[in-house]
């Protein structure tokens, strides 16, 4: 392999790692309060065809990212409403919201494009690639890693703001506490559901942010279930990362990466047939959660925050 | 200087607290004076816990008044209390389990602004900590702690909120006897420092041991306050039950017969997968009571748990009259006949959402002639069930009342009446008074040397040291799946069994080497 290959295949697998790295923070966030959020995939559909329907009809990328955070807030704050304050099971509320999601979703697709027709191969504004100088220059790092578009720069930021909020400031050790033992924290004066809503809310923002990038930057285009069970895969990568944001990182760009190897293997022009290719992340997902789950010690001791998927109600015992 | 006039810390008048149906606490008044260490003494179900909730902000009272350091106020919340300087340890503590000590601490404040600089608060921790002799390691993860140690992050909690006021309930029920030493004396060092000191108990030897006033409440209501240096325990104990207790059972002869159950070099792992039990050997023979002793979470649930087929054993045989059950599930040891009381009342022993006569009849339901083939009799099963509720003396409104309605101690009674009628005379109680009060104590544990009297041989797993002395003719003591020693009860001495309980190996005798290096 030369190293324009290695370039390409490590800008693929950036490039693809991208809108999974957002869903999967976003769960991780939500999951830290407490909240299991199973809409993933849902929200990210919906992000994606709301983001390119607004950015095609005004023109403006960055307004279709800004609805499309607006939605993804919008569809978690049901779900925190439905599972915090009406204490609605968190597993049917979460998939009900992927059901409606990507319902919603295509049936935008469906409609949203010129004159009420389809957007299926419509060209709309993108997220171009933006070479940064100097580091652009770094050898193979330079031209994968700093030829991006400008979400994939953000994550750069992002990600140690996230590691640094989860394990060095004070809200963020109240993040922990809520999700792990809400009695506790809420004892101690926290506030267990305002804070389980926001946190909520801001996870769905990152999803939507994540269908975004898939329809205005790496796929470029709105497509019937563009999101291809992303938002699934975002929840496996989760637990791989054990709800910690930098190994998140690292899961994403490992499944990125099983997609960009795909790519490659069917330019090379494989007899593989490209069902199997195709196959691959989801396999590698079952594969990744059987490791990882194996007994329900390892889960404890992976550090899944307790109250995960639990109510917090307080009331007397009596 | 409004305080230093007045030298109650806490002054509680008419305090009355209703939950539907349940009078928990009904007009009670009671003064703590400052710097003192006074203990609040009831049976279960006395009304303690509610009381000082009160005090602590999770429950409100419904009348009475409440003056702190001669003031009257209105707690509304634990945010209240802690601000009036009233802190509480819980009986299940209030920690997060994945995050550290000082992660814990600070929790709900600010005490660096929004970013946290470890190394001020750890200084600040450190230093309080130090001050109060709270030995306890700031770094390390909570669930990596003993219970005494989480008891000590509990305590800095409330030290580093600044409380004034320290109440702990139950705080010793969970401790090694060292480690409920080490508390005492942290107790003391804070009450020389002018903390007030209330805890909770149903210990009579730990209010004797060492609280500076004793409080009873029994039913609800506050039946005297004593100086504990003028009163003894039997007073204590009328005070608290209304009636002439019995400390010491009458001791009868009694002979041992054959080996009926015996466990061999037992191997078993914790539900963490970690090892549990590291290879434990032991006999009990037909008329006497084997006790293991130790600090709940040291092998007993995983012993019970393995001798009953509920846990998958490792390594070992288990035999029960020469009847090989190693690995068999537990309906192929109930029916080698071994009968078997769990820790866990509602969780195990019952199904607390069925009538008692359902509880009464789930080992016999399948033979006749409470079944006819596929067919139950529930006529059968009434008579059944009226007669075991006559004969272990269970209090309830019928045989159809649900499990769940009945206290503590007639839910006990429920067990204990099916697995001894069941029982063929071998017999596996883990824990069996736990939780209840002195007149259902006393009535399980007689009904337990009643059966060793009639030849049963009985397995007593218990974190209860003076359960095991009473009942026991021997005992072994487990520390983290290994047994420390074995003890005769007329040779042994408590002192002994805590330090064994602490993990302190016993010295063997000589000739007992050979014995027990057999099953090595």
């Amino acid at each position: 392999m030369n190293e324009a290959m290695i370039v390409s295949l490590l800008t693929i697998t950036i490039r693809a790692g991208v809108s999974l790295l957002y869903a999967t923070l976003g769960e991780i966030f939500t999951e830290r309060s407490g909240i299991l959020n199973l809409g993933v995939e849902g929200i990210m559909m919906t992000g994606a065809a709301t983001a390119f329907a607004v950015a095609f009809h005004s023109d403006s990328a960055w307004l279709g990212l800004g609805v499309a955070m607006l939605v993804g807030a919008m569809m978690s704050f049901t779900h925190a409403f439905l599972t915090i304050t009406l204490r609605a099971d968190q597993v049917v509320t979460g998939l009900a919201l992927t059901l409606f999601g990507t319902g919603l979703a295509s049936f935008m697709g469906q409609r949203l494009g010129p004159g009420g027709e389809t957007m299926v191969g419509l060209q709309g504004p993108v997220f171009p690639r933006i070479p940064i100088p100097v580091l652009e220059d770094i050898p193979i790092l330079g031209p994968s890693m700093f030829n991006q578009d400008v979400l994939a720069y953000a994550l750069y930021l992002l990600l140690p703001l996230m590691w640094f909020y989860l394990r060095k400031t004070q809200p963020g050790l109240h993040l922990r506490a809520v999700g792990d033992n809400p009695a506790a924290a809420d004892v101690l004066g926290v506030p267990v559901k305002l804070s389980r809503y926001l946190y909520t809310i801001f996870g769905g923002c990152l999803m939507g942010v994540a269908g975004a990038h898939l329809s205005m930057a790496y796929l470029q285009g709105w497509a019937q279930n563009i999101t291809g069970g992303r938002g699934w895969i975002a929840i496996a990568l989760v637990i791989f990362a054990t709800w910690d944001p930098l190994r998140a990182a690292v899961g994403a760009l490992l499944f990125g990466g099983i997609n960009a190897l795909q790519f490659r293997l069917q330019a090379a022009g494989t007899t593989i047939p490209s069902s199997f290719l195709n196959m691959m992340p989801y396999f590698f997902t079952i594969l990744v959660l059987v490791l990882i789950t194996w007994g329900e010690a390892v889960r404890k001791r992976l550090g899944a925050p307790a109250a995960l998927g639990i109510p917090y109600i307080r009331e007397e015992k009596h | 200087m409004g305080e230093s006039e007045n030298s109650y810390a806490i002054q509680m008048q008419g305090v009355t607290k209703r939950f539907p149906g349940v009078v928990a606490n009904q007009a009670v008044d009671l003064s703590v004076e400052r710097g003192h260490v006074h203990a609040l003494l009831g049976e279960n179900g006395a009304g303690k816990s509610t009381l000082m909730n009160v005090l602590a902000g999770l429950y409100q009272q419904d009348e009475g008044q409440i003056c702190i350091f001669g003031e009257p106020v209105n707690i509304q919340s634990p945010k209240d209390a802690i601000e009036l300087g009233i802190g509480m340890v819980h009986q299940h503590f209030m920690l997060v389990e994945s995050l550290t000590v000082a992660e814990n601490v600070i929790l709900g404040l600010y005490p660096t602004g929004l970013v946290i600089n470890e190394r001020k608060v750890k200084q600040e921790l450190r230093d309080l900590a130090d001050s109060y002799h709270l030995n306890v390691d700031l770094d390390a993860y909570i669930w990596q702690l003993s219970v005494g140690e989480q008891q000590r992050v509990e305590i800095l909690k409330l030290l580093y909120r600044g409380a004034k006021i320290l109440i702990l309930d139950e705080p010793t029920a969970v401790l090694t006897p060292q480690e409920s030493d080490q508390l005492i004396d942290i107790l003391h060092k804070m009450a020389s420092e002018g903390k007030t000191i209330i805890f909770i108990t149903h210990k009579l030897h730990e209010v004797m041991d060492f609280s500076d006033r004793v409080s009873v409440l029994r039913d609800g209501e506050m039946i005297d306050t004593r100086v504990t240096s003028q009163t003894t325990k039997n007073e204590l104990a009328k005070l608290m039950v209304g009636r002439e207790v019995l400390f010491n059972f009458q001791e009868r002869a009694h002979e041992r017969g054959d080996v009926v159950l015996k466990v061999e070099n037992l191997k078993a792992l914790s539900d963490k997968g970690l090892p549990a039990l590291k290879g434990v050997s032991l006999e009990v023979r037909a008329g006497e009571i084997v006790a293991v002793a130790g600090v709940a979470g040291n092998g007993q649930r995983e012993l019970a748990e393995a001798i009953t087929g509920l846990r998958r054993v490792q390594d070992g045989r288990i035999w029960i009259r020469g009847v090989d059950i190693t690995k068999k599930n537990p309906w192929q040891v109930i029916k080698a006949g071994l009968s078997f009381i769990p820790g866990d009342r509602i969780g195990r022993g019952l199904v607390p959402n069925l009538p008692i006569s359902d509880n009464l009849v789930m080992k016999v339901y399948r033979k006749p002639p409470i079944s006819n083939g596929p067919f139950i009799d529930y006529q059968r099963v009434e008579g059944f069930s009226e007669r075991l509720v006559d004969a272990f003396n269970i209090i309830t409104p019928s045989v159809k009342t649900n499990a769940r309605l009945l206290s503590g101690g007639n839910q006990q009674k429920v067990v204990l009446a099916r697995e001894i009628d069941a029982s063929s005379g071998a017999l596996v109680a883990v824990n069996p008074s736990r939780g209840l009060d002195i007149g259902a104590t006393e009535a399980v544990r007689k009904t337990l040397l009643e059966q060793r009297d009639q030849g049963a041989a009985i397995l007593l797993i218990s974190g209860e040291l003076e359960e095991v002395m009473q009942l026991a003719d021997r005992i072994f003591v487990i520390y983290e799946g290994e047994f420390m020693g074995e003890l005769d009860r007329e040779e042994a001495a408590v002192e002994e069994i805590g330090l064994m309980m602490a993990g302190e190996k016993r010295e063997r005798r000589t000739d007992e080497i050979s014995q027990s290096s057999g099953g090595q």
